[in-house]
């Protein structure tokens, strides 16, 4: 049934609410925090939308995806149809639904909010299709071209390498993607918690690149156990997309930080996500035991949002999250923030660390601090902190985690002198062709680009892919 | 799934596996190391690559028992299968033309300083040996070590074999003529004292690290040691260090960090297997 709701009416509906699990049961436990909308939510949602003449929110989107169209298959009760219109333009709907900024990307640029209204809630209404087209069981298998002869190898299995590796084997040629972890999925599974991507999504996915026949070596660096030239001689491959991503830990540099219970994001969230420490001992990697404890964050983005709020499922007594600006200058999504509030998480914004402090076993005990506060606009055109005299302070805590960013993954370059790296050891690529220096060779997502998101690598896997064809047809 | 295909008993507690991993065992050098996870609810542990066959596929681990995962893998026999075994990791030895070299080994690092000495001899090094253990039984590899060495020496704590005392005593000797290159892998104690003999005479010493790991890939940043007045991530700028500017306290102290959890996990293993 088409739209027959009129536009000065349809502003006027209230952008619907995504269910959520109770803040404080929530906040001690794993399950997954936002519900979903159910198909009578998910049709209200959609009859908001105005079916723009010219939409922006596709333009919003980094891989374009035909948002009106897929909401007005919403609306006529084809939900199939609907995720199968996403799925020309995006293979992980039902990731990037719950992960992506929507709010800065295609729900930023709905035309709605021009109108100072709520924008059409596109992230919710596309997990909406995606979950149900993966409970329905019916997750459409794309045409599989006649084989090309030609063979792929992917480094890493992150959005990146996943989405080039869907779209390569569905032109027909032949894709292995290979993996350093035992998981696939990159931050997927590693650093993304449970209760805001369930694993077993990512795990979906994967089957289904497997069903299309996509091979996948987990226990592999390519740079270790394998070399880029190794791959393109003996192993036989004609292309390799190298999409090994951002995952080196960046530290403050501040006196203390090799005491005991002073941990990067990577290592927390991995030990419970990729280890799922959180269930030790049934488990055996062990992680901190927080309960009880008084835990410190530090940093401002999704990384420090996902290893507070997990801190707190950990029991920990507080969890705070320490931020050198202030609230509204985390570039954490909104969401996030507000959840983490709900759940009882603290923040300590404009307040910078200068030590972790310990006691003589060598365990943190706290982190001295000082008070910052807003200055001159730097060259990024952000207002720097700058210390404030005679503020210094000690926030007691016996855990605390570095959440400031992230580098290049650093094995491959290492290991393969002709790949051209820019300053900071990120890889060079054409942002166009995809190509780097090195012949045959493709790089694309986080280790191009830095730490970035997963439809933006998503993005690049598959414009990568397109490359990779073309080249393989020259 | 990585199947075992051989295993021997070296001594009480300490057992070696021949693995099938032929990606590994083409690339193995001496001083890399693996990281394996067991089975779906174990835990990734480092152990370094004794050695490897490229021509049959197969690498070889010596584990000493100490906890739950090695107590557990030493229940392991030929026909069984380690579900995750990847590498190598680390850096491998640099190895040159010093001259004369001491070896030295204590307890299990012996087997990790095994493809070293060999790697050394192998470069035209003069090769004095020292291994490490606190009473006879414990003593491993004797024989395959005397191979690679002009001269082998073995101190027990006991003076049930060899000389009695520990292996810095027969250092202090040794070091009385000219010589140009230490290596020494064992408890981090070993390490440091031996750093600490060395460093009066200058002479070049290097000590494998055995911090605790995750990834094994730079990722994680846990392994992270204080080396060259900096921090490093053992499993990417090493295992191996001038042991003359590590920081063995905080070595120490980082490897105690999950004493209580790994007491537990053990506890509740044996109870299990008693
Ligand atoms: C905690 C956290 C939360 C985040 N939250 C969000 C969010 O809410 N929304 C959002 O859009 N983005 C988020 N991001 C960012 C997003 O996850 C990344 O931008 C995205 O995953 C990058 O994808 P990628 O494929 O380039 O690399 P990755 O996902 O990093 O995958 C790279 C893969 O390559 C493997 N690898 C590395 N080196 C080698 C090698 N030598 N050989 C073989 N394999 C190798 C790695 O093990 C890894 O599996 C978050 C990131 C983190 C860390
Ligand atoms: C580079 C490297 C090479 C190594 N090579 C060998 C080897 O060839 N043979 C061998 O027997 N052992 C080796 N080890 C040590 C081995 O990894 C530990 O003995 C093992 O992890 C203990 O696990 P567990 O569960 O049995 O004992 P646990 O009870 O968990 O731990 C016992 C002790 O081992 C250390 N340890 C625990 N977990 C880890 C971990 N994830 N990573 C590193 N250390 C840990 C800690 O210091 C701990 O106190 C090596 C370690 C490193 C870092
Ligand atoms: S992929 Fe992300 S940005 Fe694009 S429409 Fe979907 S939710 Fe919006
Ligand atoms: S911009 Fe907003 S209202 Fe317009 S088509 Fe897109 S989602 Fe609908
Ligand atoms: S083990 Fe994770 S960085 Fe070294």
């Amino acid at each position: 049934m088409p739209n027959t709701i009129p536009n000065k009416e349809r502003i006027k509906l209230p952008r619907q609410h995504m269910p959520e699990r109770d803040a404080l049961t929530r906040a001690r436990n794993f399950e997954e925090v936002n519900l979903g909308f159910d198909p009578a939510l998910a049709n209200v949602e959609a009859l908001r939308c105005l079916a723009c003449a010219k939409p922006s929110c596709t333009r919003g989107c980094p891989v374009q995806v035909d948002v009106k169209q897929f909401v007005a298959r919403i609306i006529e009760g084809d939900y199939l149809g609907a995720a199968a219109v996403i799925r020309r333009d995006n293979a992980l709907p039902a990731i990037t639904g719950r992960v992506c900024p929507q709010e800065e990307q295609c729900e930023g640029d709905c035309l709605i909010v021009k109108s100072k209204k709520d924008s059409v809630a596109i992230g919710h209404l596309e997990r909406f299709v995606a979950d149900y087209e993966r409970a329905t069981g019916k997750v459409g298998i794309p045409e599989i071209a006649p084989p090309t002869g030609k063979r792929v190898a992917i480094v890493g299995s992150g959005p990146a390498g996943l989405s080039a590796a869907g779209d390569l084997v569905q032109k027909g040629h032949a894709v292995r993607v290979f993996e350093a972890l035992h998981e696939l999925g990159g931050v997927l599974v590693y650093g993304i918690p449970e209760f805001r991507l369930p694993k077993e999504i990512v795990r979906q996915e994967v089957d289904v690149l497997r069903k299309m026949g996509v091979e996948f070596e987990t226990n592999v660096v390519v740079g270790k156990t394998v070399t880029l030239d190794e791959l393109l001689g003996e192993e036989g491959y004609d292309a390799i997309f190298v999409a090994t991503g951002a995952g080196l830990p960046q530290f403050l540099g501040v006196p203390g930080e090799h005491l005991n219970g002073v941990y990067s994001a990577n290592e927390f969230l991995t030990r419970i996500n990729l280890m799922r420490a959180y269930r030790f001992p049934e488990y055996d990697q062990p992680v901190y035991d927080c309960r009880d404890k008084d835990v410190v964050v530090i940093g401002g983005g999704n990384t420090a949002m996902d290893a507070v709020r997990t801190a707190l499922r950990l029991g920990a007594r507080r969890a705070m999250l320490v931020y050198r600006r202030g609230e509204e200058e985390m570039p954490a999504r909104r969401e996030e923030i507000k959840h983490a509030k709900e759940e009882g998480v603290e923040l300590c914004m404009l307040t910078n660390p200068i030590e972790m402090i310990g006691d003589q076993r060598g365990w943190l005990t706290g982190i001295r601090c000082v008070k910052m506060e807003l200055g001159e606009p730097g060259a990024d055109g952000r207002r720097r902190p700058v210390a404030v005299p005679g503020s210094e302070h000690v926030i007691e805590a016996s855990l605390a985690v570095v959440a400031v960013g992230t580098s290049a993954n650093p094995l491959i370059q290492s290991t393969a002198p002709d790949l051209k790296t820019n300053r900071k050891n990120y890889i060079e690529a054409d942002p166009e062709t995809m190509r780097t220096s090195k012949k045959g060779v493709f790089a694309g997502g986080d280790i191009v680009t830095g730490s970035a998101t997963v439809i933006l690598a998503m993005g690049a896997g598959r414009k990568a892919a397109r490359a990779i064809d073309q080249y393989l047809r020259e | 799934m990585f199947p075992i295909i051989a295993t021997a008993q070296l001594g009480p507690g300490v057992k070696q596996f021949e693995i099938t991993a032929p990606r590994i065992a083409r690339k193995q050098l001496a001083g890399q190391f693996v990281i394996l996870r067991l089975d779906e609810n174990g835990e990734r542990i480092p152990l370094t690559i004794k050695g490897s066959d490229p021509s049959r596929g197969t690498i070889t681990l010596v584990v000493q028992a100490v906890g739950k995962t090695t107590a557990q893998m030493s229940g392991l026999e030929a026909g069984d299968a380690i579900l995750d075994v990847v590498g190598p990791l680390g850096k491998p030895s640099e190895v040159e033309r010093y001259g004369t070299v001491i070896v030295i080994g204590g307890g299990v690092g012996t087997a990790i300083a095994l493809p070293t000495a060999t790697a050394l001899r192998d470069a035209g090094n003069r090769v004095f040996s020292i291994l490490g253990a606190r009473t006879k039984d414990l003593l491993i590899l004797e024989n395959e070590v005397r191979a690679v060495s002009d001269q082998l020496f073995v101190m027990t704590d006991d003076g049930s074999y060899g000389h009695q005392g520990l292996v810095t005593d027969k250092l202090r000797q040794l070091i009385q003529l000219p010589i140009d290159f230490v290596l020494a892998i064992g408890p981090v104690p070993m390490m440091r004292a031996v750093a600490d003999v060395t460093r009066e005479r200058k002479i070049k010493t290097v000590v494998s690290l055995n911090s605790i790991m995750v990834d094994g890939t730079g990722m994680c940043g846990g392994c992270r040691v204080h080396a060259d007045g900096d921090t490093k991530f053992a499993c990417i700028d090493g295992p191996e260090f001038d042991a003359h500017t590590v920081d063995f306290q905080v070595l120490a102290q980082r490897n105690a960090m999950y004493r209580a959890q790994e007491q537990e996990a053990f506890a509740k293993w044996k109870e299990q297997h008693a």
